[in-house]
């Protein structure tokens, strides 16, 4: 039987009402304190959300991997959940990279999607990559097979990541903005400030999500057991 | 259709509001299921009790 922690346990209710504040206060900032772009206009306001939430997309699905490769490198059980709950997290925050991202390409270059970005492309094949995983993960009966097979599936997604974050990089593409340049974040100090503030918040979330998925999907399997052994 | 920037904005910011939502709500649905197993879980283990004892 899984060990849920009781001590990490006690402190999510805690994490969840930060989370919430933290929310709350990137919301302010993001919509009200914050000054209006000179070049984008109001529209630059969704850079606050849409940025954090593909960082988490990406942290999530490295994390993912981390823990496939733990899985594969230690033999313990415990990591293939860990690892499909970051993934399924990822996914999540992926899809929602593309829906922000979609909703501000529509305001900043009049079109939803564009198939001459290779940043979008990219983060659109990483996305479905990640897709794909759930399908062979549920393709496969429970076991070390699934769990050897969904790992190895999650290492090989992680190449994926660099070239995603540095497609702007690597490729001339002038349609979406490069924020982030070697001389640092091309944006004045309140804007950065709430930018940081925007990621703490999106990231302590998507840790909230991850814990209350995590604990809800050991509970359930706790509770599979109980039943066989009660039976 | 044609959209505004302020309602763009609106939109980027009420998708993710909604996702969370949901996210919460499937959330707290799978919780009550895990209440009412470990209910009759509990029934279970207390008839098993009774019927040794």
């Amino acid at each position: 039987m899984t060990d849920l922690s009781l001590t990490s346990l006690r402190s999510l209710p805690a994490l969840a009402w930060i989370t919430a504040a933290a929310m709350g206060l990137a919301l302010v900032l993001a919509l009200i304190v914050a000054p209006e772009d000179a070049d984008q206009g109001i529209s630059q306001r969704i850079f606050y959300i849409h940025v954090p939430i593909a960082l988490t997309a990406y942290f999530c699905f490295g994390l993912g991997a981390l823990k496939a490769l733990l899985l594969l490198w230690r033999g313990e059980e415990r990591y293939d959940l860990e690892s499909y709950v970051a993934i399924h997290q990822g996914t999540i925050f992926g899809a929602l990279t593309l829906i922000t991202g979609a909703i501000w390409a529509k305001a900043s270059w009049g079109v939803w999607w564009t198939w001459s970005s290779n940043q979008l492309v990219l983060f659109l094949v990483l996305f479905l990559f990640y897709c794909a995983y759930f399908m062979l993960r549920f393709s496969l009966d429970d076991g070390p097979r699934r769990a050897r097979s969904s790992a190895v599936y999650a290492l090989f997604g992680v190449a994926l990541i660099p070239v995603s974050f540095l497609a702007i990089r690597l490729a001339e593409d002038f349609i979406h903005p490069t924020v982030f340049t070697r001389e640092g974040p091309q944006m004045s100090g309140s804007m950065f400030a709430t930018f940081v503030v925007s990621w703490a918040a999106v990231t302590l979330l998507a840790y909230v999500l991850y814990r209350v998925e995590l604990t809800g999907k050991r509970l359930d399997a706790d509770l599979r057991e109980l039943r066989e052994a009660l039976q | 259709m044609s959209w505004s920037q302020e309602e763009l904005v609106a939109a980027a910011y009420a998708v993710v509001f909604v996702f969370v939502l949901v996210y919460v709500a499937i959330i707290a649905a799978k919780l009550a299921r895990l209440q009412r197993e470990t209910a009759e879980l509990a029934a279970l283990a207390r008839g098993k009790a009774r019927n040794e004892g």
